[in-house]
């Protein structure tokens, strides 16, 4: 449920003025190689780095969530990775500051590096191990992805669960009440917000799935609202 | 608009219970509570009693006349053949809507009185409604495919309702001879689930690659294009490769006439001796939509924006056997179509909200083990039709791992439609 969390987080910076959402920076790669030491335990890079307890970091820019061959992921993480999720800077980011907001079930086991500047060093480092945009024409494994902004007005909106109720239905042809979670995620019970957030960034596409871009893409901002206030609701 | 119906619900009561010539009246005022009759419990029909009863808490009388114990979902027969799924598995009872509080009757309506707002059921009692609910699926139109008739159905199967007819089709298979020839007619535009045909030849294809790996398959086939072309014939030349021949209109697919007793299909004037033939005739809305005087050629004619029948403000029909605009017939539209009718029901029996109607499709297709794709759409709907609004489908040369997560989505999805349909 809460592998959304992350655009939560990245929204609330949006709308706080603190930094814009997709702001994270590559800083200095010498000081991010004292920062990997800190996943040196489980992750190799470089020169025939392979896979340890967690896998190996080669290519990690541009490489799809969850598919190095071999490495047996957590479901979340790889259902993520078939929905179309890529690593790049932000989601790496977001990844790196709190692993199990991003992905609730991920096998890996790491409170997060909180501070920003450190995240960047260590983005900066892992960078040298992928392949730059140089190395292949037209592609950008950097490149930030579309921004989810979603101003205050769209957050405080207070959402009629009756409306959600109805809208709901349309949700639950897929989704099941009981907050089951195979072939498709359970949706019961999440945090208002994350939900929010969420739906906005299925809507900008941003989120990987064509189902719920089309689902979301046709909802209003107060749908949405209303949506989140009666899921958000159940038990 | 709303209350003054409902004032009107509560002053007729004493002209309806004192006169018998109308019991039409007001039926509400029978139990002191408006009166829905649904007709059928299927995709469609089970999904509106469901939502009726659950969200009008009791204020409204909801009676479901289904004449089947055991709903056996169409939608993932195709697996079953395959060999992906039990029969057990697409079974389903009434218990839990019932449990609910809707009065399931499992009989069979016969006739609709529209003046006097009554059903007549195969068993002679009649039931009254202020609104009533049709969703009985398809039946097939008569001599559409000469030779066949549902007297046939045995030696030819359909397997296009789901259950005993699924069961003889895959036994048929089974016993076919090594290196022997399926053959299907596949159906016209418009029938219940457009890729259906399809995800059908390559449950039969992997089925037979596995147990008689020389048979072969041959459809004749009315239409030039159908749903999903591109990925399932992509598939078939993959998983298939040799097994599969489709005769389109071009060279007499739909010039088609078959033998039961002889074991033949004949196309465009050439007799094929085939040992299992799946017949899937032209299809119409259930006849009970005939019989109530709502069809328009072979279909019931609809407001989408309420699904209320174009020819009688007091019916509703939804699921397969009504005419709405462009959304397919399947089981994720009539549960769709279901919710906007649960509310513009509750919406006219009772001071409820209504909302403008929205829906949506997925159809998901299993072409080998592991190989889920799908097609949907968004819909809206106008005061002509229900009008598509958005789109995608599944691409060609996708890769192993979406196409995995893609039929994992599609059992997740079985899951979810069953249990919002049967509760
Ligand atoms: C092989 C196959 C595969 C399919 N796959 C999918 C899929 O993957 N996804 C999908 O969404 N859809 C799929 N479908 C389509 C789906 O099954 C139908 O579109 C759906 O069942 C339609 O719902 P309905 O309520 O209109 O009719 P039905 O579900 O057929 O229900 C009609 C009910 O009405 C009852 N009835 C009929 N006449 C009367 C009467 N006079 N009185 C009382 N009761 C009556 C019948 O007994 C039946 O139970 C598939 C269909 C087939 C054949």
């Amino acid at each position: 449920m809460k592998t959304l969390r992350f655009f939560a987080a990245l929204m609330l910076c949006a709308s706080q003025g603190v930094a814009p959402a997709g702001a994270a920076e590559f800083v200095d790669p010498e000081d991010g190689a004292q920062v990997f030491k800190k996943c040196r335990a489980c992750h190799a890079v470089g020169a025939d780095a392979f896979n340890r307890t967690g896998p190996h970091l080669n290519e990690i820019f541009g490489r799809r969530a969850g598919s190095v061959e071999e490495f047996r992921y957590s479901d979340g993480l790889t259902r993520m990775g078939n929905d179309g999720l890529v690593w790049d800077i932000d989601s790496l980011d977001a990844y790196i500051e709190n692993p199990k907001a991003f992905a609730s079930d991920t096998r890996m086991n790491f409170p997060g590096i909180k501070d920003e500047g450190e995240r960047g060093d260590l983005l900066a480092f892992l960078r040298q191990y992928s392949d730059s945009p140089a190395n292949i024409p037209g592609a950008a494994p950097t490149a930030t992805p579309h921004e989810v902004a979603l101003s205050d007005d769209i957050l405080a909106i207070v959402g009629d669960p009756d409306y959600g109720e109805y809208l709901s239905s349309e949700c639950t042809t897929c989704h099941q009440l009981d907050g089951d979670n195979d072939g498709i995620p359970g949706i019961v019970g999440w945090p208002e917000e994350d939900f929010v957030v969420a739906m906005h960034a299925y809507k900008e596409k941003v989120r990987p799935h064509p189902v719920m871009q089309m689902m979301a893409g046709r909802l209003a901002n107060d749908e949405i609202a209303a949506l989140a206030a009666y899921f958000g609701g159940l038990e | 608009m709303k209350l003054n119906r409902r004032q009107f619900v509560g002053a007729s009561a004493g002209i309806a219970a004192s006169t018998l010539a109308a019991p039409s009246l007001y039926a509400a005022s029978h139990g002191g509570k408006p009166k829905v009759v649904v007709i059928g419990g299927g995709a469609g029909g089970a999904t509106t009693a469901r939502y009726i009863n659950k969200d009008s808490d009791g204020a409204i009388d909801v009676t479901l006349v289904e004449p089947t114990r055991t709903y056996y979902t169409c939608f993932f027969s195709n697996l079953y053949i395959g060999g992906f799924r039990t029969i057990e598995s697409l079974a389903h009872s009434y218990g839990g809507i019932a449990s609910e509080g809707v009065n399931v009757v499992h009989d069979y309506a016969v006739g609709v009185d529209r003046d006097a707002k009554t059903v007549t059921l195969a068993s002679g009692d009649t039931l009254m409604y202020d609104r009533l609910v049709m969703s009985p699926g398809i039946d097939f139109v008569d001599g559409a495919v000469p030779g066949w008739d549902v007297t046939a159905q045995n030696k030819m199967p359909h397997a296009y309702k789901a259950g005993s007819q699924s069961e003889l089709l895959k036994a048929q298979i089974e016993a076919m001879p090594e290196g022997g020839t399926f053959a299907m007619v596949a159906p016209p535009n418009p029938y219940r689930c457009p890729p259906g045909p399809y995800e059908r030849i390559s449950m039969v294809a992997h089925l037979l690659k596995e147990t008689n790996p020389t048979a072969k398959i041959l459809i004749a086939d009315p239409k030039e294009k159908f749903s999903k072309q591109g990925l399932f014939e992509e598939g078939w030349n993959t998983h298939y490769s040799g097994m599969i021949e489709r005769i389109g209109p071009d060279f007499g697919g739909n010039n088609v006439e078959v033998n039961p007793d002889e074991m033949t299909l004949t196309i465009d004037g050439t007799v094929e001796n085939v040992d299992v033939c799946n017949v899937i005739p032209a299809m119409k809305a259930g006849v009970i939509c005939e019989r109530a005087g709502l069809t328009d050629g072979n279909w019931a004619p609809v407001d989408g924006r309420t699904m209320v029948s174009r020819m009688d403000e007091n019916v509703h029909i939804l699921g397969d056997a009504c005419a709405q605009g462009d959304m397919p017939k399947s089981g994720f539209s009539a549960n769709s179509q279901a919710k906007v009718a649960a509310m513009a029901v509750r919406g006219a029996l009772t001071d409820s909200k209504v909302f403008p109607a929205k829906f949506s499709n997925t159809c998901w297709s299993l072409i080998a083990p592991d190989d889920g794709v799908k097609v949907g759409a968004a819909y809206e709907a106008n005061e002509e039709k229900i009008a598509s609004v958005d789109s995608f489908i599944s691409q060609t040369g996708e890769d192993a791992a979406l196409r995995k997560a893609t039929y994992e989505e599609s059992v997740g999805w079985y899951e979810g439609i069953t249990s919002d349909i049967f509760g």
